[in-house]
């Protein structure tokens, strides 16, 4: 190894070593716990859904800003006839930053006349909640919001 | 369980087709499983994980609940009045026990 070789090795493992510590500060930012990503929401819908959602038909009502993560109420509807042949079958609610992707599953059936739900959700902290609709032909939509969060809702 | 106290409103009466919302709140701590307690122990996950509707035995509604979803889980959904009858409603906690209401509807 000759000596620049040498050189350039210790500095990429000093680089190495310095993106090492910056990914425990922002690890040790992000506590308590680890945390859910855009990449684990998109792997639970995966696992729970058939086939590639498209944007569209969903509705979603929540706040921006939402003072108090213990309990942010969460508002979806999908638009649909609600009909024998023609219905939503399920809405699975996630959020990117919480500990688990996964929130609820609401199964609908054509009974219900309208997919629309109110629940409260506990968030972690500021993130996108994800909203993902399984409809009777087999169509998938899904629809994205970011809610601000002043205080999480993650015990503590 | 002495606390544990499921509320349902239901409207008494509706006409033919109509569509009729439905709302729900049970009284629940929905611990989560990531606290933990003074001396640093974890404290065990106990949420509601699921809650069903029936209407005259048939189930017309569902929800699976994770520990996201918050303390004392409210949760509004419709339904869609042909007949008089009777709803269920239940709610399942980990371990399996079970909280139940009913409540009757008059369609005209």
């Amino acid at each position: 190894m000759t000596e620049t070789q040498l050189i350039l090795s210790r500095r990429q493992a000093l680089k190495g070593a310095s993106a090492f510590a910056l990914t425990l500060v922002s690890a040790g930012l992000l506590a308590p716990g680890a945390h859910a990503d855009a990449a684990a929401v998109d792997a639970a819908i995966k696992k729970l859904v058939k086939g590639t959602p498209t944007e569209g038909k969903i509705k979603m009502d929540l706040p921006q800003i939402a003072e108090n993560g213990n309990t942010v109420p969460v508002t979806f509807e999908v638009e649909s006839p609600m009909s024998a042949d023609d219905y939503v079958k399920t809405v699975h609610l996630f959020a990117e930053g919480n500990p688990t992707p996964s929130v609820a599953s609401f199964y609908f059936t054509p009974q219900s006349g309208m997919a629309r739900a109110t629940t409260r959700m506990r968030m972690a902290g500021t993130q996108n909640v994800v909203v993902v609709a399984e409809m009777s032909n087999g169509k998938v939509y899904m629809a994205k919001q970011q809610v601000k969060v002043t205080i999480g809702g993650c015990g503590g | 369980m002495a606390n544990i106290k499921p509320r349902v409103r239901i409207p008494k009466s509706a006409k033919k087709g109509d569509v009729v919302e439905i709302k729900t709140l049970i009284e629940h701590k929905m611990e989560t499983g990531q606290r933990k307690d003074k001396e640093g122990n974890k404290i065990p996950r106990k949420i509601i994980n699921r809650f069903e509707c029936r209407f005259d035995g048939n189930l017309v509604f569902a929800s699976d609940w994770h520990p996201a979803v918050s303390a004392n889980p409210y949760l509004a959904f419709h339904y869609r009045a042909e007949k008089s009858g009777e709803f269920e409603f239940k709610w399942i906690e980990d371990g399996g026990a079970e909280f139940t209401k009913k409540g009757k509807i008059t369609v005209s």
